[in-house]
């Protein structure tokens, strides 16, 4: 009993600072994005339950043996006033700690819930008063705008993608039909959920870096499997093109987002045809150094589609998921099994 | 009859478009005309349009503080809070501004670019 507070806590330590930030630092997740998202999520989940198992089995070890035992004491001190001598001032305050974790846990993933659903549905009322529907798409509208905006609304039945004036006027055909089928793929694989998961995982932790770093690893690694939905059906250049132009269309910078104008095709002219290819692409990586998360996200993007690598062999890929599995199994073998023997 | 979703977008429309508060009464009337313009069976739906739905739209889309009540006259006039080109404005401005729960909320095709990448970006479209 002793000695599993302690594996946990060691557990809940590695998993809540170098797993992350070697695994945010490592380049093979753009080579295989679903399986790399199932490590985030086996990652936060053995985290978090490691967290709240080590202070429970520690604050519990006085009264019990395992933890359904010490669990047993424990609702007898509460419901039927059983003495609480055996119990000192740190098991108290472990215990303590245990229980506001989880409630505070619980409570932010509802709330952001809520707020992540109110903001929607705002928009949705507004979407449903200024936008048009699209003629070319289902579930598909339109709003009036000359930024090339382009972005998807979840939302059950009720999902929705948008485009703008000044993305339609920009993009070919082709282009517009990689964005949607992008678009698509965040809908029909449920992206939302995860989004919704590690933002409320940041927003409860957000002392903890790495909580940041997940946030932002899951946001690029959407992305990736929502290209290679779109690459399934146009071509890559096709991709890289409707992402730059967007990219570099006054949507991308804030302060000239709201309102201003665009010419489409303005950017071919700009573009200076002598420049290497590869040469663009170092100025790219290197501009994503320095940039915040979102820029990253479409730095990797482009640069994972210039520059494709292999997916991560069979065997590699069967790894991770068999750590992903033990990462879950661990802290759960730990709480459980004791009380299973004893 | 039209569903209330679609008579809501009819009134803004009105609303937006009239530029000054209107009664229930007018809004009902311009939605009977403009249904009959577009012809055949919706001209006649439009005409059995009552006030009192009229009224419910308005005060749906009074909480969702799209339009205002003036309250000192009888009939009450209604009238759009903002333009529509002002809440285009707010729309965008959610999408592509950086509220902490904006990735959450909606997912964009393109996140947000530094000048320098945009520029990048750019170049990159000469090549391809």
């Amino acid at each position: 009993m002793f000695w599993t507070s302690y594996l946990l806590a060691v557990l809940a330590i590695v998993l809540a600072w170098p797993v992350p930030v070697f695994l945010s630092r490592a380049s093979w997740p753009a080579r295989s994005p679903f399986t790399a998202m199932l490590l985030w999520q086996a990652i936060a989940l053995a985290g978090g339950l490691s967290m709240i198992g080590a202070m429970l089995v520690y604050g519990l070890e006085p009264i019990g043996d395992n933890l359904i035992s010490g669990l047993r004491g424990l609702t007898a001190m509460v419901l039927f006033n059983a003495p609480t001598t055996a119990l000192g001032f740190w098991h108290l305050f472990a215990l303590s700690a245990a229980a506001l974790l989880t409630a505070h846990l619980v409570f932010t993933l509802l709330l952001t819930y809520y707020r992540i659903e109110r903001q929607r549905r705002r928009h949705r009322e507004l979407l449903a008063l200024l936008a048009a529907p699209s003629a070319d798409a289902t579930r598909t509208v339109v709003i009036s705008h000359d930024s090339p905006v382009a972005y998807c609304l979840p939302g059950g039945a009720r999902s929705v993608t948008v485009l703008s004036d000044g993305l339609m006027a920009a993009l070919e055909p082709a282009e517009l039909r990689a964005v949607l089928s992008h678009e698509n793929a965040h809908l029909s694989q449920r992206h939302h959920l995860l989004l919704w998961a590690f933002a409320a995982w940041r927003q409860a932790l957000p002392w903890l870096p790495t909580t940041r770093l997940a946030q932002e690893a899951v946001n690029s690694l959407i992305e990736m499997l929502a290209d290679d939905v779109a690459l399934k059906t146009e071509s890559k250049a096709t991709l890289i093109k409707a992402i730059a132009i967007v990219a570099s269309g006054p949507a991308g910078g804030m302060a000239a987002g709201i309102g201003a104008g665009m010419a489409p095709g303005s950017m071919a002219a700009t573009a200076t045809p002598s420049a290497h290819p590869g040469l663009a692409l170092a100025g790219l990586e290197a501009a994503g150094g320095a940039a915040s998360g979102s820029a990253r996200t479409t730095v990797s993007r482009v640069s994972r589609l210039l520059s494709p690598r292999p997916q991560l062999p069979a065997a590699a890929r069967g790894m991770v998921l068999a750590g992903c599995a033990l990462l879950l199994a661990l802290p759960t073998a730990l709480l459980i099994v004791p009380g299973l023997l004893g | 009859m039209a569903s209330l979703g679609e008579l809501e977008r009819a009134v803004m429309d009105l609303l937006w478009a009239g530029h000054e508060a209107a009664t229930a009464n007018t809004l009902r009337d311009k939605l009977a005309t403009t249904t009959e313009a577009k012809g055949d069976t919706a001209g006649h739906e439009g005409k059995e349009l009552a006030v009192t739905t009229v009224l419910t739209v308005l005060s749906r889309l009074e909480k969702k503080g799209l339009v205002e009540r003036e309250r000192g006259t009888r009939p009450h006039r209604y009238q759009a809070v903002s333009s529509r080109e002002d809440h285009t404005a707010e729309l965008m401005h959610e999408v592509l501004g950086s509220a902490p729960d904006r990735e959450a909320v909606l997912a964009r095709f393109i996140g947000s670019v530094t000048d320098s990448e945009a520029e990048t970006l750019r170049k990159l479209l000469g090549h391809i």
